[in-house]
Formats: C-alpha cells, structure tokens, sequence
C-alpha cells in the first residue's frame, strides 16, 4: 500500500508544471508596412498581474487583440491555459474589458450581465456579480442612461461572469476621474486577490506601478524590458547622488564605477550613477561631503528613457536590459 | 441550483456551452429587444394594419371573382389586400431583425460577442427566429384586423397564406443581414423601409400587378416580393401553382442568403 502512494505523482507533478496563463511565442503582426507587433515572447503564470506599459502606438492594443484571437498573428503562436484564445474564450477562461464599446445601449445594466452570462456553461450568479463590480444599484438602469465610469464597470461585470482565470484590461481607466480609477482598481485587486491573472494596457505609469507585479514596457512592438516596478525603475541608469562638497576631484569622480554624468553647481555635486554606494562612500570618504542624498529614479524616468526614439541621449543603454528581459 | 461557493482556485477544467452558445435567455431578450422599440412596432405591425384598413375595408362588399359576390360566400377584395399587408408586415419584421446586425456592428456589440463562446451560426439563428417572432405578430395582427372587417375564408386558406407570408419572410432576413453587414451604420432601417415599400409597390403587394401597365408588370415579376405575395394570395384566388413566383422566392433566397454570408466573412475578417 505504501508503494501505490510512493508511485503516485500526486500534487508534486501538479505544481512543477502549472500550465501558464498565457503562453506566446514570436508573435508578429503587420498592418500594411507598420510591424504593430515585431517579435514578441511572453510567459505569464497564473495570478500574476501584469501591466503592459508603453506610449501610444507602441503595440498594447495589437499585443491584447493577439492574446485574445481578435486578431491573427502573421507569424507565432497563442496559448491560453493550453488552449488557443477562441479554445479559452469558448470555456470562458479568458475575458476581457475594452475600452469603449462593446454594449447595447437599449439594454438595462442587468439583462446585459444575465445575457452574456447565458452565453457560458459555467457561470458565477448575475447578482453576485453585480455587486462585486460595484453596480447593483443600477441594475434596472439602461445602458444608454449610465455615465462612463458606471458603463466601465458593466463591462467588468460581464468579464467577471464567466469566472476567468484570465482577465484582460485594454486602458481599462480611460476618460475616467481620479476617484472613479481608484474605486476601479479596488474592484479589480480585491477580485485578484483569489488568484484571477490580470493583463492591463495602460499608459499612466503610476497604475503599472500601483497595481503591477510585473510591468511589461513595449516599444515599436516590441518588449523592452519586463520586471517589477522597481527593476524597471534600476534600467533607468541607477540612481542620483546629490551632496553639499568644497574639495571635489572631477577626475576622481569621474573614474568611479557607474558613473553616467555628474555636475557641480556652486557647492553642490549631483551624480547620476549605477553604482550609487561607491559613490557615496567615496564622497563620504574623499570629500567634506554632507547632506548627502540619495535618490531613484522613478518609474516616469525609466519609462521615457526606455521607451524614446533611438538617436537619444540614452538610447543604447536601456536595450541591454532590455534583451535580458525578454529571455 | 446550488450556489458555488466562491473557490479559493479559480478552476480550469471547463465546459464549452451547446448549440454555440444559443439558449432561451438570449433569444428572450432578442425578442424582448424587438418589441420595446416602438418605431419597429409601428412600422411591421401597426402600418400593415392601418393600411388594410385605409385601403382594404372599402372592398370588403366587391368581390375577387365577380361570378361569384360576397353575399354568396365568395371572397372579397378585402381578403386579397389582407394576405398583401401580412407579406409586407412578416418581410418588415424579418429584414428589420436582420438588419440589426448593423446596430450592433455600429455599437462594438459584435466584437463583444467574439470574447464569448457564441458561434456566428448562433447569433444569426437568434435573428431568423426573433424576425420570425415579430413577423408572426404582424401576420397575426392584420389577419384579426381582416376578421373584424369581414373577410372570410375556409381555414385552410387562413393556414395556408398565413404560412407562405411568416415563413416566405425568410428572404428579407436574409436581405436584413445583407445589408446588416454592408451598411456601416446604425439607421439601416432609415434606408431599407423606404427601399421595401419600393419592392412591395413592384411586387405587386399595394396594388395588384395585373392593373398595372404592361412594361410594370414585366419589371414586378422580377422583384423579391412578388413570388412570396404571389404564393401566399394563391389558396385565396385558386390560381394554379405559379412555378415562376417559386422560382423567384427560391432565387432571391440564394441571392440575399450568399450576400449575406459573404459580407459577413469580410466582416468578421476585418475585425
């Protein structure tokens, strides 16, 4: 009997290969001579929440259309949970919110959620999830006659109802005021927190980095660097340190490790460096220094610098990491 | 039904729905849908209704065959405008129901609908039965408004031209997501109402085809409303089986029908 357990795989074979969320491998999409997708390579684990972030044009829109098989790639491969994305939406584990549209105005707010839910085998009840997305109040409500915010939430109940492990958010707070984003993102995280995955596009950094575990940064169709907020925060060359010194040696600061510029303004040096310990510990050390300050960057420099046209200032230096981050 | 529980796991092992998604729910509110729009009302169950009554209680007293007067049991004119008014409801119903692909195309309804496990077969399915549902009030509708005018028929015909003008409407739904598909916008109907009086004018629906000009009579026979009208009028006038409106029926039938399943492919295929 103790062998029949032993040669059980069990939970162990389980765990070792959870099969991924989402699973694509080179994609590539063109619109006429605009490459809207240029190679892209993605693993995404159940529950994570991840932001794709990247200006206008970058390839956000294309990259979801992709996953969701709104679109057909020119080239590469789409796996949902194992299956293909019209596989994964047929057994309701793929949803999505878009950012416009997508609504019958004639309907009311809850023949719309009872509608879509008729559409799947399995479903979560209407009423629940109403009140989950926050809009049992106005469930008698046509859809024509509700503001913006209210017509955003329908579409997250409609993407909750079929109980996906995969939620996708196209700039799911577009047009929405502060206090309507914030109330949104309590929605969505509180409904992450029982282990739904979350793939958002967006172009306001401080969502990535407010509600992001991971933040994917495109450019042109592609992924240019792919890590926490605060990894992506590092790429952008380290940090900046800042002291009050009389007996500065430009030469020696210069030969520190890491250091990409520095300036000094009256009494005041600031050093943009990778490597922001050897600089202060030189400053400490060498120099009268005080008031010495560290400071990182923050996620809108890395973003600008990452994600800027090559010919820039910076421009070689963020596509290393980003390769990296692509592995 | 037994509440789930909220999982602590989101489970993975799931089901595809039957029949592509189809199910009473969708087709209810489909249906409801239809009925809560009032100009859709009006325009397939209330105008067949005030037409026959305009234009059709005068006759109820000249009979079709003048061998044989009301009076001893022969049937009215009255009759033969009433059967004419449920073709042009049913066909109203039906093209309006297709044709409400446009709304939804317009409204990124569609595009929704591809996040969900409804098959296009389904979805069109949905139409042809809600167009069928309206269609069949209208028929209803003018068939009572004819009963309170007099008309009297053996039953058979009742069934029989009832029959011909719900299920002949068929050929608009086609028409319907024809243009469904091809118009990008969402007054379609603004556009095919005054395009179905049109054809029902031609076919002979408003006014019979044979107290028209000669070079009329030549351009109505072609029209798509002439076969189902033809069809549906013929338990009435006893003429013999019309192998040319069959053939008209059968081939505006393939001509919408292929329209519209090309023009939904371009459709979809654009995204």
């Amino acid at each position: 009997m103790s062998e029949a357990v032993l040669s059980q795989p069990g939970p162990v074979a389980l765990t070792a290969a959870p099969v991924a969320a989402v699973d694509a491998r080179g994609l590539h999409k063109s619109f006429g001579s605009v490459h809207a997708v240029n190679g892209i390579d993605l693993t995404i684990a159940p529950g994570e929440i991840v932001a794709l972030l990247g200006p206008n044009g970058a390839g956000k829109t294309t990259t979801i259309d992709l996953l969701l098989g709104l679109a057909k790639p020119d080239r590469g491969d789409v796996r949902i949970y194992g299956h293909t994305p019209r596989g994964a939406i047929a057994r309701g584990q793929v949803s999505a919110v878009m950012q416009t549209g997508g609504l019958l105005k004639d309907l009311t707010v809850r023949e719309t959620v009872a509608l879509t839910a008729s559409l799947f085998a399995d479903t979560q009840p209407v009423d629940e999830v109403l009140g989950r997305a926050g809009i049992s109040e106005i469930a008698d409500r046509r859809v024509e006659k509700c503001s913006g915010g209210q017509q955003q939430r329908l579409r997250f109940a409609m993407a909750l109802v079929s109980d996906p492990g995969l939620l996708v958010l196209d700039e799911p707070t577009t047009g929405m005021d502060v206090e309507g984003r914030r109330d949104f993102w309590d929605a969505i995280r509180s409904d992450a927190a029982r282990g739904r995955t979350v793939i958002f596009a967006t172009h306001y950094l401080d969502e990535a980095d407010a509600y992001a575990d991971r933040i994917i940064l495109l450019r042109r169709g592609r992924i240019v660097a792919d890590g926490t907020a605060a990894h992506i925060r590092s790429l952008a060359s380290g940090r900046t340190v800042r002291a009050s010194v009389s007996n500065l040696d430009a030469a020696a600061v210069e030969a520190l490790p890491g250091v990409d510029e520095f300036e000094v303004r009256a009494d005041t040096v600031s050093i943009r460096t990778r490597d922001s310990d050897a600089a202060a510990r030189y400053l400490l050390t060498h120099t009268d220094a005080s008031d010495l300050e560290i400071t990182s960057h923050n996620l809108e420099d890395a973003f600008l610098a990452l994600t800027s046209d090559p010919g820039g200032a910076d421009s070689d230096e963020p596509s290393r990491p980003a390769e990296e981050g692509t592995k | 039904m037994i509440p789930a529980p909220a999982p602590a796991a989101l489970s993975t092992e799931r089901r595809v729905p039957g029949f592509g998604g189809f199910n009473r729910t969708l087709l209810g509110i489909e249906i409801k849908r239809r009925l809560r729009n009032r100009r859709t009302l009006f325009f397939t169950i209330a105008f067949p209704v005030i037409m026959l009554i305009a234009f059709g209680s005068q006759y109820k007293d000249t009979p079709l065959n003048a061998a044989l007067p009301v009076s001893k049991g022969g049937t009215s004119v009255t009759a033969f405008i009433m059967i004419s008014m449920a073709v042009y409801g049913a066909m109203l119903a039906s093209t309006s129901a297709g044709g409400a692909v446009a709304i939804e195309r317009a409204q990124g309804w569609s595009r929704q609908l591809r996040l969900t496990p409804l098959t296009p077969v389904a979805n069109i399915a949905v139409k042809i039965i809600g167009g069928l549902a309206v269609g069949l009030l209208a028929v209803l509708g003018t068939f009572a408004t004819g009963i309170f005018l007099g008309v009297r028929m053996e039953l058979h015909i009742w069934i029989l031209a009832g029959l011909t003008a719900w299920l002949g409407s068929l050929v608009f739904t086609a028409l319907g997501l024809l243009a469904g598909y091809l118009v990008p916008s969402e007054n379609v109907m603004q556009f095919m109402g005054p395009v179905l009086a049109f054809l029902a004018f031609f076919g002979g629906l408003f006014q019979p085809l044979k107290t028209m000009t000669p070079a009329l009579q030549n351009i109505g026979v072609w029209t798509p409303t002439y076969g189902i009208g033809e069809i549906a009028r013929a338990p009435l006038t006893g003429d013999a089986f019309n192998w040319a409106a069959a053939g008209n029926v059968l081939v505006w039938l393939i001509v919408f029908g292929t329209g519209a399943a090309l023009a939904f492919r371009r459709d979809t295929k654009r995204v």
